[in-house]
C-alpha cells in the first residue's frame, strides 16, 4: 500500500537518507530500526508529509503523495514525545482530528469514547492532560491519531521514553490494537528487542542506507551484512581470510593464530578478508575436545555470570580476543560446571556462524 | 507571594523585596491618596486641612463632561494602542522565532536599540517625519501630525517593542511538535493558528496587553507632541493640574481615579486569563 521509490534526502550538504526503496504491505505491522541518526525519523516525517524528499516519490495505494501537504494525507503519527496538546483535555485531544474534518459533535462523543474504552481510559475524557502518567500519555496520543481511521500510522519511538516493564506491557497492546484496526503500522525504533517482538518485518536502516529488509527471523538469524549482524544481538567476530570454496554454500575462512574454520556463505567469493561472526547462543563450551563438532578453538574461561535462565561466559582465546558464550541452564545442577581460568573448548556447526566481506 | 514570603527560609531576598515594593510602590501611593484629601494652598502648595472637595469637584457641572470625555478618550486610545500593538507585534514575534533564522539575534537587537535614545527625542523625530516636509506627507500628500493617525503612529512606536518581546517570550517556549501534530491530524495553517497558537501564546498575548494597556492609559507627551495639544487625554488633565494649575491635591483625586481604572481593568483581565496564569506572568 506504501512505496518508497529511491528516496534520497538532504540537509545542507549531508545525506540524510540515500536512495531509500521500501514496500509495506496493507494490514503490515513494519519497523524502522536503525541506530541514533541513521535516518529514520526523517524517512518517516518523509512519509508523514513534514519533509519533502530531495530525490525520490512516495506513493499511496498506487497515488504519488511526494509532495502532498502532512493534513492531505490520510496518514496519522504518534510523535515521540507524544506532543499531546497542553491546553485540552484527553476528549478535545482526541477529538482533534475528527473536529479538523468536520463531523458532528454527536459522532464525535461515540467514537471517542469508544477508542477511550480501547486503552482503558474510559469515562476519563475531562481529565486533564498533565495529570496523565508516561503511560497513559502514550496511550492518549496512540488512540488521537487511530480514531481518524488513518490508512497508515505512524510511531516514531511512541515507548522510548517509559521504564521497560510499562514498555514491555504497551509493546503488547500495541500490537493488539494493531490486529484489532487492521491499520498498516510503520514503527520507528533504535530498540532491536522491541524490533522483533512486535513487527512482521523490519527494516533495517543504517547512514541512511537499508541494509536488510526481513521478518525478525531472517534478521536475526541470517543477517545480510557486518551491520546487521552486530546491530541485531550480540555476535562474536574474528578476522579472518577466505579460502576455496568447500561446496556451493559452504566456504574454508582461515583465522591467522586461531585456525581453520568452515561458514555457509555464497556472497563472498576466495582470498577475501572479512569478519566470521557467531552468536553467543549457537555455540557450545566443552571440557575435552570434541570430535564431533566440525568447528572448535580453545580458550580460558576470564569470567562468568550466573543469570538464571542461562549462564554467560567470557571466553578469552589465544589471540586474546574475547569471547561471549551463553549456555542454557538445562539441568539442575549442584554447582558451577567451569571455574574460572579453566581451559575449555568452544565448538560450533557451520550454519551457525555467517561471514561478511570487511 | 504570601504564601512563598511564609515558605521561604532565606528571607532576606524576600524581605528585600518587600521593602522594594512598601517605599516604591506603596508609600507614593499612600502619599498621593492622603493628599487628594486635602486643600490646595494659596501658592500651589498643599495644605494638610481634610477635605472632600477634590472628588465633589469631580462631580462639578463644567468639569465631569471634559473628566469623562477626556476618560473615554484615554480609554479608547489605550485599548486601540493596545490592539494595534498586538496586529502588528504577533506576525512580528512570529516572524522572530520561527523565520529569522540566524539573524534572530541581530533583528531583536534592532528592537531594543530606540531604547537607548530619550523618549522625547523619539517622539520629536516623528514630529519632523510627520510635519508638511516629512518624508510621510510627501508620501501622502496630507499632514498626518496633529491628527489621530500621527498620535496613534507615536503610540504603535513606542509601545509596539513591550508587546513584542512578552509575545516573544511566549511564543519561542511553543512546542514546534504540536504545530507538526495539529498539521498531522488535519488542521490546517488557520486552524493551527486559531487552535495551537492562539490559546497556547494567550498569556503573552494578556502579558503583553497589560504592558502596553496601562501605561498607554496615562500617557500625555505623544498625544501632546503628535497631536498637537488639542485633544484632552486624562494625562493631559494630569499633567496640567500638576504643573501648570499647580493645583497637587486636585490632580491627587484624578490619580485615584485613574488608578482605580488601572485597577479596574487589570482585574478584569485577571479574571479573562483565570487569574493562575496572570499570577505566574507577574
Amino acid at each position: 500500500m506504501l512505496e518508497i521509490n529511491s528516496v534520497t534526502k538532504n540537509f545542507a550538504a549531508k545525506k540524510v537518507l540515500n536512495e531509500v526503496s521500501l514496500k509495506v504491505n496493507e494490514g503490515e505491522f513494519v519497523s524502522i530500526l536503525g541506530p541514533s541518526g541513521c535516518g529514520k525519523t526523517t524517512l518517516l516525517r518523509i512519509i508523514a508529509g513534514h519533509d519533502k524528499p530531495s530525490t525520490g516519490k512516495v506513493f499511496l495505494k498506487g497515488r504519488d503523495i511526494t509532495l502532498d501537504e502532512p493534513h492531505n494525507r490520510p496518514i496519522h503519527t504518534v510523535f515521540q514525545r507524544y506532543a499531546l496538546f497542553p491546553h485540552m483535555n484527553i476528549f478535545d485531544n482526541v477529538a482533534f482530528g475528527l473536529r479538523c474534518d468536520k463531523k458532528p459533535e454527536s459522532e464525535i462523543g461515540s467514537l471517542v469514547n469508544e477508542v477511550l474504552g480501547l486503552v482503558n481510559l474510559q469515562n476519563q475524557g475531562a481529565r486533564s492532560i498533565s495529570t496523565l502518567s508516561g503511560g497513559e500519555q502514550q496511550r492518549v496520543a496512540l488512540v488521537r491519531a487511530l480514531v481518524n481511521r488513518p490508512q497508515l500510522l505512524l510511531l516514531d519511538e511512541p515507548l522510548g521514553a517509559l521504564d521497560l516493564k510499562l514498555r514491555l506491557q504497551l509493546q503488547q497492546e500495541l500490537v493488539a490494537i494493531q490486529k484489532k484496526f487492521k491499520t498498516t503500522f510503520i514503527f520507528v525504533t533504535h530498540d532491536q528487542q522491541e524490533a522483533l517482538n512486535m513487527s512482521d518485518r523490519i527494516v533495517l536502516l543504517n547512514k541512511g542506507v537499508v541494509e536488510q529488509v526481513g521478518t525478525p527471523h531472517e534478521i536475526y538469524e541470517s543477517p545480510q551484512t557486518f551491520f546487521a549482524a552486530q546491530f541485531v544481538g550480540s555476535i562474536n567476530t574474528l578476522e579472518g581470510i577466505s579460502k576455496e570454496k568447500v561446496s556451493e554454500t559452504e566456504l574454508q575462512v582461515s583465522v591467522p593464530g586461531i585456525g581453520e574454520f568452515k561458514t555457509e556463505c555464497n556472497t563472498v567469493g576466495p582470498n577475501t578478508t572479512g569478519h566470521l561472526c557467531i552468536r553467543p547462543e549457537k555455540m557450545m563450551l566443552y571440557s575435552k575436545r570434541p570430535s564431533s563438532v566440525p568447528n572448535v578453538v580453545e580458550g580460558v574461561i576470564k569470567s562468568q555470570s550466573y543469570l538464571g535462565t542461562y549462564t554467560q561466559f567470557e571466553v578469552t582465546l589465544k589471540n586474546s580476543q574475547n569471547f561471549i558464550i551463553f549456555q542454557q541452564n538445562t539441568q539442575k545442577l549442584p554447582k558451577k560446571v567451569f571455574k574460572n581460568e579453566d581451559s575449555v573448548y568452544i565448538g560450533w556447526q557451520n550454519n551457525a556462524s555467517h561471514f561478511f566481506k570487511k | 507571594m504570601l504564601r512563598t514570603f511564609s515558605k521561604n527560609k532565606n528571607s532576606l531576598p524576600t524581605a528585600l523585596a518587600w521593602f522594594w515594593a512598601a517605599s516604591l510602590v506603596c508609600a507614593p501611593m499612600a502619599y498621593v491618596i492622603l493628599i487628594s484629601f486635602m486643600t490646595r494652598g494659596p501658592y500651589g502648595g498643599v495644605v494638610m486641612t481634610p477635605t472632600l472637595s477634590n472628588y465633589s469637584k469631580l462631580f462639578d457641572q463644567g468639569l465631569t463632561p471634559l473628566i469623562g470625555l477626556a476618560v473615554l478618550r484615554s480609554v479608547l486610545m489605550a485599548a486601540g494602542t493596545t490592539l494595534l500593538c498586538l496586529l502588528c507585534g504577533f506576525p512580528l514575534a512570529l516572524f522572530l522565532v520561527f523565520k529569522s533564522g540566524r539573524f534572530r539575534n541581530v533583528l531583536f537587537f534592532l528592537l531594543v536599540i530606540p531604547f537607548w535614545t530619550q523618549f522625547l527625542i523619539r517622539v520629536y523625530a516623528w514630529m519632523s517625519l510627520l510635519s508638511d516636509n516629512g518624508i510621510f506627507t510627501q508620501i501622502f500628500g496630507s499632514t498626518w501630525l496633529f491628527t489621530y493617525k500621527a498620535i496613534f503612529i507615536g503610540m504603535l512606536y513606542n509601545y509596539l517593542p513591550y508587546m513584542t518581546m512578552s509575545l516573544y517570550v511566549n511564543i519561542e517556549k511553543l512546542d514546534v511538535m504540536l504545530l507538526d501534530a495539529a498539521a498531522d491530524l488535519g488542521a490546517s495553517q488557520f486552524m493551527k493558528f486559531t487552535k495551537i497558537v492562539l490559546p497556547l501564546t494567550f498569556p503573552g498575548i494578556l502579558a503583553g496587553s497589560i504592558m502596553v494597556f496601562i501605561p498607554a492609559l496615562g500617557e500625555f507627551v505623544i498625544p501632546d507632541v503628535l497631536g498637537g495639544g488639542k485633544k484632552f487625554f486624562i494625562g493631559n488633565l494630569l499633567a496640567q493640574q500638576f504643573l501648570t494649575a499647580r493645583n497637587w491635591p486636585f490632580g491627587a483625586a484624578l490619580s485615584v481615579v485613574l488608578i482605580l481604572m488601572v485597577a479596574i481593568s487589570f482585574f478584569l483581565l485577571s479574571r479573562l486569563g483565570k487569574g493562575k496564569e496572570l499570577e505566574e506572568l507577574i
